[in-house]
């Protein structure tokens, strides 16, 4: 129905302005008027372990790359709460396609300390194989699709993702996380698009943590964040406050209702902040002040939840100290066997490119193999690999 | 002359060319004030304003998109992408647009002004999406020009020659040298040609071509082979569309072999390119098979790196086989 108006009337969208849907302050007490999400006691608690655990991980993972234990090394410090909460939100079984800083909801899926390390190591237990680098995780059994490096791919994957949970009626749906920054790219539109266009069970979550990298978020985008956008594609969104877990969890689960129950996507801005560096190769210094910082660890959303646990009786300060020390002896003693492991097979170079490995992955295999056992100092882990290889007698004889 | 790493290099370059020009605008992601992920737009922003260096939103094809548009209006764009495993959200726009314009339109318009630098290459412990050598699908696409430095020094003759040039190019910075190649810059404006090869070791026995960081791997083969009393040409292609082959020619024609080396899989790689040329125009001098010494046919691995990479030991391996063939 088209209405018609007879002066020049442009329109800005900013008479739609968003609000953002809070419910727990920063003392982890309730607001006035908001509502408790139905919330079990241990559901509350596997949230805030989940939390606290990938807090840990994160901070003795990044010491151990700065020990140079490990090459490189990606914090989602800040943002537990958005990802925790949207994890718990879901059922285990529907599909989570990540960017790369969403540890948190593999955590809260239950991937082992040993399943992180083998990936962050690259070792011959790693799922992924030793191919890409550390913080890609990915596992079949969480339904937890393995991350790819260049952004926003993973967004329109999602939309197609849902679309085949909905013809399998299997009552599934898909959510995708994404940063602020990755939203700037085609794909991201593109995935919004289709998802409403064929109305598909796809939750599009996005972590808006106000930078990329160095680039702050008033340099990304004009209008009032990612969520208006949602209007252009005629899709649900909803705001909401990504450092109070409850109001995380309480907002994905009502998206979860919408995209299963009636098959629409929904868009959700998590608001909230990189606490910790872009990653482990960068210095934020460089672009923003401490000050900037502290304003947000002020709100820090895993003591949030803490503080409403323990208010609740739900939590209390000495399992709070005994959890803390377990959760850091137990990532250094996973670390410590993931580094002495051995590395991948040399096999696995040519493996997975194709289902079968083709003539002309086969003969230069041979090739390299032959140019290995030639200078096997070159290449320890070749030639290691190798060894084994003529150990279990499944290398062929004589090539050397 | 100074002393110079490789970004010192490509910054010192771009100083040059904002100065000089005002038509020429640096952008990319985190290029502002941060001056670029490597650094090598610093301070490019503090000295010539946010309206020629700045950050754009996290969109490669609108970044190359937005630079077309700049180009054909008569600016000098010199648009960064972070990382060249990245430059593909682009691809359409530098494929069916950039290399296109002056053709489809008969020259009412042309996006001559581009530069798109990238950087690119492996031996940096980045897997498969911070490693990747794209030439060769660019070097397919008429109406391009692909440049590759090995140094310092080449970094900034030709990065200026680039931004110069009536044509679009694809820059492609390898990254590994970044702050590990040093070397003599001096300090004023130079330009090194594009298009032209640079013989950089004269010999007779064996042609060694390559290009980028190729050519430091390389360097060290020619080494192992010396040693062995073999003498290698060695040659820098620097430009790999148009490529000149003549030089290689010209070379094979007076040694009889040749080996080209890139880390990009042999598959529909640059050196099948050579190798068919060179066979064409140098067939009954050749007195060994052309070897290819380059990466697997499978995307960049992270952990068996040094497995997969065309390293010294390889080409010099080829070299050795090429001469006792
Ligand atoms: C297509 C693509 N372009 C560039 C990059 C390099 N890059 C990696 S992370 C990043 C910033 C992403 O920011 P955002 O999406 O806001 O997520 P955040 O890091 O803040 O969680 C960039 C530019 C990339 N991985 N993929």
């Amino acid at each position: 129905m088209t209405k018609y108006v007879h002066q020049p009337d442009f329109m800005t969208g900013d008479e739609l302005s968003i609000p953002t849907f809070s419910l727990l302050d920063p003392e982890g007490d309730l607001y006035p008027g908001a509502v408790e999400p139905e919330l079990e006691r241990d559901h509350a608690r596997r949230i805030y372990q989940a939390m606290l655990a990938t807090r840990i991980l994160d901070e003795r993972m990044l010491a151990a790359q700065r020990q140079g234990r490990l090459s490189f090394y990606m914090q989602c410090t800040g943002e537990e709460a958005a990802v925790v909460g949207a994890a718990a939100a879901l059922n285990d079984a529907d599909m989570i396609m990540a960017q790369y800083r969403e540890q948190g909801a593999l955590m809260y899926r239950g991937f082992s300390i040993d399943e992180f390390m083998n990936q962050l190591f690259g070792n011959d237990l790693d799922y992924g194989k030793g191919r890409q680098m550390p913080i890609h995780y990915g596992s079949r059994k969480l339904h937890y699709m393995t991350i790819s490096s260049p952004l926003a791919t993973q967004i329109p994957q999602a939309t197609g993702y849902a679309y085949g949970q909905k013809l399998a009626g299997n009552g599934h749906c898909t959510l995708t996380f994404f940063g602020e920054g990755a939203a700037s790219e085609g794909d991201f539109h593109a995935a919004l698009n289709m998802a409403s266009v064929h109305q598909v069970p796809v939750i599009f979550f996005c972590r808006n943590n106000g930078y990329a990298i160095s680039t702050p978020a008033v340099e990304q985008f004009a209008a009032d964040g990612i969520a208006p956008r949602a209007f252009g594609y005629h899709m649900h969104v909803i705001r909401v406050d990504g450092n109070d877990v409850l109001a995380v969890y309480e907002a994905t689960r009502q998206a979860r209702k919408i995209a299963v129950e009636r098959n629409q996507p929904v868009l959700i801005e998590a608001m909230s902040y990189r606490l910790a560096a872009h990653s482990s190769s960068d210095d934020p210094s460089g672009y923003r002040s401490k000050d900037e910082e502290e304003v947000w660890r002020a709100k820090d959303p895993v003591l949030r939840l803490q503080k409403w646990l323990l208010k609740k009786q739900w939590w209390s300060e000495e399992e709070e100290t005994t959890q803390q020390e377990t959760l850091r002896r137990e990532v250094l003693e996973t670390m410590k066997r993931a580094e002495k492991r051995s590395s991948p097979p040399l096999e696995s170079l040519i493996s997975d490119v194709y289902a079968d490995i083709t003539p002309a992955l086969q003969r230069q295999f041979d090739q390299l193999k032959r140019h290995i056992r030639r200078y096997p100092e070159a290449y320890p882990r070749g030639a290691a690999s190798l060894d084994l290889d003529v150990g279990t007698g499944t290398d062929s004889q004589g090539e050397a | 002359m100074a002393t110079m790493n490789m970004l010192q290099a490509i910054n010192n370059a771009l100083d040059i060319a904002m100065a000089e020009d005002e038509k020429v605008i640096c952008f990319g992601e985190d290029v502002g004030i941060f001056g670029g992920v490597f650094r090598a737009t610093s301070h490019l922003q503090e000295k010539f304003g946010k309206s020629r260096c700045f950050n754009t939103p996290l969109v490669e094809q609108g970044i190359i998109g937005f630079a077309n548009g700049l180009a054909a209006q008569g600016s000098v764009p010199v648009a960064e992408i972070q990382f060249a495993d990245y430059i593909f959200p682009a691809f359409d726009q530098i494929v069916n647009e950039t290399a296109k314009f002056r053709y489809r339109s008969g020259d009412l318009f042309n996006v001559g002004g581009l530069t798109i630098r990238t950087p690119y290459g492996g031996g940096i412990a980045g897997g498969l999406y911070h490693s990747q050598s794209p030439e060769a699908y660019f070097t397919h696409t008429p109406g391009l020009k692909v440049v590759v430095p090995r140094n310092p020094y080449q970094a900034k003759g030709l990065l200026l020659a680039a931004i110069r040039d009536p044509d679009p190019v694809l820059f492609l910075e390898p990254k590994r040298l970044y702050r590990a190649a040093v070397g003599d810059v001096p300090e004023e404006d130079y330009q090194l040609p594009i298009g032209e090869a640079e013989v950089i070791k004269e010999g007779t026995d064996i042609t060694v071509v390559g290009w980028g960081a190729q050519m430091e791997v390389i360097g060290k083969a020619v080494e192992l082979a010396e040693e062995q009393g073999i003498a290698c040409d060695v040659i820098d292609l620097r430009t790999l569309l148009p490529w000149d082959a003549d030089t290689v020619v010209e070379s094979v024609l007076k040694t009889g072999r040749l080996v080209v080396s890139h880390e990009a899989p042999l598959t529909g790689g640059f050196a099948g390119e050579i190798a068919a040329t060179i066979q064409e125009r140098c067939f009954l001098y050749l007195e060994s098979p052309i070897a290819r010494v380059t990466g697997l046919d499978t995307p960049f691995p992270l952990v068996l790196e040094k497995e997969y990479m065309p390293d010294h030991l390889k080409i010099f391996e080829a070299i050795r086989e090429s001469v006792n063939f």
